[in-house]
């Protein structure tokens, strides 16, 4: 009996081992040769360890480097900090489906475009700076450098600005499982503060069930390259910055330190890792002893409230990014300081020299590609298990999370070399590829739980009058799970359309997509143009979740038990 | 036409032996009532009977139903029907297509389909619903067809899994000789396991006793 679906996991296993892990481990191969001197292409075949001697006297190396670890470090502690802050304050008065959807547009816009947004505000002629102008009496842009500031705050807050949301997200779907209200209860009868109690009792039970994600902030802000290109200090710029720019340096001689460069990026994740399992480790010894002492913490509220209004302003902060793109794109006259702009134009839109339309189809064209791919593997994965009737091993688990926890810029480039090779290189179906990589762990983490979640007696049911396996998952499951499906078909058009380094790399730039261009325009060009690029990028995810919001709702209309608030 | 279970035990994943080897044997039209301690393995042990085991569980012992051995097939072709505390109506399909889904594939034609169901909604007094949503029925109307729906699939056997413990008392007698006289009708072996002396009593059948084993 334990054979049922065997063949169904065999060829789920081939098809990850195949899809996924290949590539992963053929791109680190190839960077890794070239890392130590070997690289025949430029005529390099003697193991060195002169590339590495190259990238640490590269100019500005080791800015760079603790830019990297400074930004990415800093920006997942401070996020960390915020959103547990806010959930302690703000969890007793919000229902998790009321928190999820008002979480969803910042969940929703890729990174780029945040960031684009973020530059327009946080610039010296931006919305704050307009804002203050009549009370510091400022009629021209002050000389300020609020975006790509050489300590990399604009940045972080970048960073944050994104990382926020997604971890009181994942908080808050971890709370569920916890009897929050009646600890707390319990632990302020004993005399302890609200913020304390959070803090000794109730974190201690979420971090198991957030670790990973925290990780895979933590690994996505040391070695971001897009937003630390639009927000971050440009000379010397972080190190993943610095290794895109010399894989693309017009000396070919540069791609042996880029190269080395590209593995260290992916030892300073392993090492940013573990020192989080080593501060676990420590929290736990200390945390006891601290926790034994019975100090009671009355003081914490201020810090609450502190955590909370700045995760209100971040998130206004997010808000008025978002707006300001549209408003961008829209703008003629804009003189400095007024609020909104003179006059209005639809000429960036209309102007067919932009080219818009087809870094669109392209944008399209992969998202729907890539995202239905991984849906049908992450359906056939999860009926797999289904049908063996086991859970999920722990190497499985550990592989899905893979792909969200190396550095992309680690990679990237070795594969590249892998698809030149094989001559597929700069076409659409290896860019869908390597997009892929990264689309179905999200796709696959958020499908997990609510299928799980099915009621098996439904399958039972189903079962014991006479349905096959095939129709007890066409007839029963998928139009029960309609919903969490569109959710996660969603995530995954989201991730697509974010996507910046493989489409660069993968597709030889020959393939440009609204992020890859958005992040090309945002360095000095016409704001109107960079606008409707980065408006573009949010409606993509945007038309995605309400498709997944609207189709159940129309379909399960007169579904009472489907249509409720169960799933957000 | 009989439900003979011969020495059948449960392991869990853990390896432990649920309850003493069980030997039983139910005749046509008769209701045998499972009870003992809670988990000791009553509903694991319909999970036997109807193919439904949990991965790592195992089973020992032969399960015979009108002669076949059943224990190695899958559910769906055990003809084995299954009724639980909440009437599990898919959310997703109207009353009248949950019923559809249980009629076998061999009744062919529109027509004769759609008359079948309606002729069970009918029994079930649920005259005219067939569009309606099932979360909207009642818990005695949840109760009903779904027994309709396990009986349209025209099982063998039907296994209850405390069926009736959910529903409010002054509809649980309804409920249950409803339930009891059309399976007496189908002239099937039925299988009940419960915790409330009153079903025990009304099906009238054998009360078996689920024990653990004297070594522990």
């Amino acid at each position: 009996m334990n054979n049922d679906g065997r063949y169904l996991r065999l060829s789920v296993l081939i098809f990850v081992g195949f899809g996924l892990i290949l590539p992963i481990s053929l791109g680190f191969w190839q960077t890794g040769r070239a890392a130590f001197g070997l690289f025949p292409a430029l005529g390099q075949d003697t193991l060195s360890l002169a590339p590495w001697r190259e990238l640490v006297t590269l100019p500005g190396f080791g800015t760079s480097l603790r830019l990297t670890l400074v930004t990415g470090i800093g920006a997942t502690v401070l996020s960390l900090m915020l959103a547990t802050g806010f959930c302690a304050a703000v969890h007793s008065r919000a229902t998790p489906g009321a928190g999820a959807r008002m979480l969803t547009p910042f969940l929703a816009i890729p990174h780029a475009a945040l960031a684009v947004g973020l530059a327009f505000v946080l610039a010296p002629s931006g919305w704050i700076a307009r804002g203050l102008a009549p009370f510091v009496g400022w009629d021209r842009p002050p000389d300020i450098a609020s975006v790509n500031d050489t300590w990399g705050l604009a940045l972080m807050a970048g960073l944050m600005i994104k990382e926020v949301p997604f971890l009181l997200l994942v908080i808050l779907s971890a709370l569920t499982q916890i009897p929050v209200a009646k600890q707390v209860t319990a632990g302020r009868a004993l005399g302890y503060g609200r913020g304390i109690v959070w803090i000794k009792i109730i974190m201690p039970q979420v971090w198991p069930l957030i670790r990973l994600p925290v990780w895979v902030v933590l690994a996505y802000a040391l070695s971001v390259v897009d937003v630390a290109m639009i927000l971050g200090p440009s000379n010397p710029p972080t190190l993943a910055v610095a290794i895109t720019r010399w894989f693309n340096a017009a000396d070919p001689g540069q791609i042996l330190p880029a190269s080395a460069g590209a593995i260290l990026q992916a030892l300073i994740i392993t090492l940013g890792i573990a020192a989080f399992v080593l501060g676990e480790l420590l929290m736990r010894r200390v945390g006891r002893w601290w926790l034994r002492r019975g100090g009671r913490g009355l003081s914490t509220e201020p810090g609450l409230h502190l955590a909370s209004l700045a995760t209100v302003i971040m998130m206004g902060i997010g808000m008025l990014a978002m707006v300001s793109l549209l408003i961008w794109s829209l703008a003629w006259r804009w003189s400095f300081p007024l609020i909104l702009p003179e006059s209005w134009s639809l000429r960036p839109w209309t102007n067919s020299s932009s080219g818009w339309q087809r870094a669109l189809s392209n944008t399209v064209f992969l998202a729907i590609t890539t995202t239905v791919l991984s849906v049908a593997l992450a359906i056939t994965w999860l009926e797999g298990e289904d049908r063996a009737r086991r859970g999920r091993a722990a190497w499985a688990e550990a592989l899905i999370y893979l792909p969200l926890v190396i550095p992309q810029i680690g990679f990237l480039y070795g594969l590249n070399i892998a698809f030149l090779q094989i001559g597929i290189s700069g076409g659409m179906s290896a860019v869908v590829w390597a997009q892929a990589i990264f689309v179905f762990p999200y796709v696959m983490i958020a499908l997990s739980d609510p299928w799980r979640a099915l009621d098996r007696q439904h399958v039972n049911s189903a079962a014991a009058l006479g349905a096959g396996p095939f129709r007890r998952l066409l007839q029963v499951k998928l139009p029960i799970l309609l919903r969490p499906i569109l959710t996660a078909a969603a995530i995954g058009v989201a991730v697509s359309v974010a996507q910046y380094l493989p489409t660069l790399f993968i597709g030889a730039g020959r393939i440009a997509t609204l992020t890859t261009e958005a992040v090309t325009l945002s360095s000095g060009s016409d704001r109107r143009v960079t606008g409707v690029y980065a408006t573009l990028q949010i409606v993509l995810p945007f038309a995605g979740y309400l498709a997944a919001f609207l189709i159940p709702a129309f379909l399960h209309r007169n579904r009472r038990k489907l249509n409720g608030s169960t799933q957000a | 036409m009989s439900l003979d279970i011969t020495s059948l035990s449960l392991r869990t994943p853990a390896g432990e032996l649920l309850f003493a080897p069980l030997t039983l044997s139910v005749l046509p039209g008769e209701i045998v009532t499972l009870m003992g301690p809670s988990g000791i393995g009553k509903s694991t042990l319909l999970d036997a009977i109807g193919g439904h085991l949990a991965h790592g569980f195992s089973c020992s012992g032969t399960i015979k139903l009108n002669g076949r051995e059943i224990s190695t097939l899958p559910a769906e072709t055990r003809l084995v029907g299954l009724m639980f505390q909440d009437a599990q109506l898919f959310p997703h399909l109207s009353v009248g297509d949950n019923l559809a889904f249980g009629l076998p594939a061999h009744i062919k034609g529109r027509v004769l389909r759609r008359n079948a169901v309606e002729t069970a909604l009918k029994q079930a007094g649920l005259v005219g619903r067939y569009e309606d949503d099932p979360g909207a029925l009642s818990g005695g109307q949840r109760a009903r067809a779904a027994l309709m729906r396990t009986l349209l699939a025209e099982p063998e056997a039907v296994l209850l899994d405390e069926p009736f413990s959910k529903l409010d008392a002054s509809l649980r007698d309804e409920i249950r000789s409803f339930t009891f006289s059309h399976i007496a009708a189908r002239g099937i072996p039925a299988l009940m396991v419960t915790h409330d002396g009153a079903d025990a009593n009304a099906a009238r059948g054998t009360v078996v006793a689920l024990k653990k084993l004297e070594s522990e």
